[in-house]
């Protein structure tokens, strides 16, 4: 302590204060506006329109809302929904996780083209998944139209057709997710574990997937979010058949459709229910994922 | 901990190394080249003439006009407000800031079909919070119509530019700011010389993902638009119009222009995204 030079000390660089650059300038309107642009604006354009929908779903009380719940067409729905998000989720969760682990940590070539591939459908439209689906599998127009005929199978307007849709436009989360994080971590947890003896599954199971793991919860919250919601594709290949092929998304739509407002909102409420626990639980994971970076960063130091 | 059946011995040696290799590719054969192909061969079954033919039906140049320019309308939208909005959460501080930062994500989150209904319910002229005084007032009339759809798709392309600028803008080195207002540059000058320079290629990028993701939207858009052709009807709507009418080829081929663009605009972020990282690269190696 006694070491240090005070004059050191004494001098500090100054620093703008704690408002931002902004007020350093003495500008405080803009510091104002600005914000107050930013709320107006999301006001509008996001949250009137969601407590529109909860106050649509609960204007005649609540009672009638658990009514509208306890609807069966409303009930398959959900069934069809979750069923399709039971084989969805894990499906994709394998393919993001082998993905991730086959090309995080490689140099190839064509390894960027690679993952603009994985990320593909992101960018296509979530009817032109439904319709390549129905050119490839419908029974009368498909490429496969006459095999799977022959085989008796039905996939179009049927749940497979709702499983396949659903997997492709959610497949990309997990992938995305994890391999960034792999990308960054070196190799040498693993080569540790190898030289220990430990075989490949062994090094997947206790490092590999230890190290990613509040990225991978963080792709799942996002695929199964996107699973229980999808639309676009869904209804394509649904045939939107009620009590039958009917996801809760079409159900929102085809009972607003057919002037079923009630029924539409108290689906659409249970819909907005969902997205909005699958953001609690981001918020939570996101956390989680950065004391787990900060943790990361302090160890090479230490 | 591992579970116990994990423990060494107990399983057959697996070749890691290859099967996860093998899951990927077999899994994107599965679920994406099967399909990419199947539209392929369709497309390719019309024939160039027949192609270019059915591609240039007056609806469905119509149908993209609509599409592609109402989405052009607001990504260039986002592309402002996604900035003011980047700025006040990473330059200001104000009460209600973490909930304005969550309800940014609230477009990803919701199903496009809820996000249709809490638009059309909103927007109604008849009885809507908002579309009601708008129609009162200034008679605008917002659902159902071409402006409703131009709407929906600002409303699920909002947080693309948010979300690219904000980490942009976090990383900036106030010094450079400090450095540019010291020398005697005005506010606007700092901003437009030396901030918005180096945030353009995320405002860009942003606005490129939030237009491709608004020209292949369906969901919300279907149920804010009457769906009359050459008004507000949307390519895809047209696609399972046509698929509806058992127009095979008309939905393949208006379905491969599309794809097609898909496919063009990735080009596009991924050209801007190299771009971005360009300035990047040389704003970490000087720091």
């Amino acid at each position: 302590m006694t070491f240090v030079v005070p004059d050191l000390e004494i001098y500090e660089p100054p620093k703008p204060p704690k408002g931002g650059s902004q007020a350093n300038l003495g500008k405080n309107i803009t510091a104002a506006i600005i914000p107050l642009i930013a709320c107006l604006y999301v006001g509008l354009v996001i949250l009137a329109p969601a407590l529109s929908v909860v106050a649509q779903a609960f204007a005649k009380g609540i009672q009638p809302f658990l009514d509208n719940l306890s609807s069966p067409e409303l009930l398959s729905a959900v069934k069809m929904t979750l069923i399709t998000a039971a084989i969805a989720v894990p499906a994709n969760t394998i393919f993001g996780l082998a993905a991730a682990t086959a090309i995080a940590r490689k140099k190839f070539r064509g390894k960027a083209l690679l993952l603009s591939i994985i990320d593909l459908p992101f960018s296509i439209s979530p009817v032109v998944v439904g319709l390549m689906l129905v050119l490839l599998y419908s029974p009368s127009h498909g490429v496969f139209g006459s095999v799977i005929n022959s085989l008796g199978w039905k996939i179009i307007f049927s749940w497979p057709g709702i499983v396949i849709a659903t997997i492709i436009v959610t497949f990309p989360f997990m992938a995305r997710e994890v391999i960034p994080l792999l990308e960054e971590e070196g190799w040498e947890q693993e080569e540790a574990a190898k030289t220990l003896g430990a075989n490949d599954w062994q090094v997947f199971w206790k490092v590999t997937l230890p190290s990613v793991r509040w990225a991978a919860l963080y792709g799942l919250i996002l695929t199964t979010a996107r699973a229980l919601g999808e639309f676009g594709a869904v209804s394509v290949v649904s045939g939107n058949i009620r009590g039958e092929t009917q996801t809760l998304p079409l159900f929102v739509e085809d009972a607003y459709k057919q002037y079923q407002t009630e029924l539409a909102f108290g689906a659409a409420a249970v819909l907005g229910g969902v997205a909005l626990v699958s953001l609690l639980l981001k918020l939570v994971v996101e956390l989680l994922l950065e004391q787990d970076k900060k943790a990361r960063e302090i160890k090479p130091d230490a | 901990m591992a579970p116990a059946w994990l423990r060494p011995g107990t399983l057959p040696k697996l070749k890691l190394p290859s099967w996860p290799w093998r899951i990927t590719w077999l899994y994107l054969g599965l679920v994406l080249f099967l399909p990419l192909g199947a539209i392929t061969l369709k497309a390719a079954g019309v024939g160039p003439a027949g192609f270019w033919e059915l591609a240039t039906t007056p609806e469905a140049i119509a149908s993209y006009q609509i599409s592609f320019g109402l989405a052009v309308v607001a990504s260039l939208i986002n592309g402002v407000f996604g900035l003011v909005i980047a700025w006040a959460l990473v330059r200001c501080r104000f009460p209600g800031q973490r909930l304005l930062d969550s309800l940014i994500d609230l477009p990803f989150a919701l199903p496009t079909a809820v996000a249709g209904l809490a638009l059309a319910a909103v927007y109604s002229s008849e009885n809507g919070w908002l579309g009601e005084p708008l129609y009162r007032l200034f008679g605008i009339k917002v659902a159902f119509s071409a402006i409703g759809v131009a709407v929906a798709m600002v409303f699920i392309s909002l947080p693309f530019v948010v979300r690219t600028v904000e980490p942009v803008l976090r990383s900036l080195e106030k010094e450079q700011e400090e450095a540019s207002w010291c020398l005697g540059a005005s506010q606007a000058q700092t901003f437009f010389r030396v901030v918005f320079p180096q945030l353009l290629p995320a405002i860009l990028g942003g606005i490129a993902q939030g237009f491709s993701r608004a020209v292949g939207e369906y969901g919300s858009v279907v149920m804010i638009s009457s769906n009359i052709p050459f008004v507000d009807l949307i390519t895809p709507t047209l696609i399972i119009q046509k698929l509806e009418e058992y127009d095979i080829d008309g939905a393949t081929v208006v379905g491969s222009v599309m794809l097609l663009f898909s496919l063009a605009s990735l080009l596009v972020i991924n050209i801007i995204q190299v771009w971005g990282q360009r300035y990047q690269a040389t704003s970490t190696a000087v720091g």
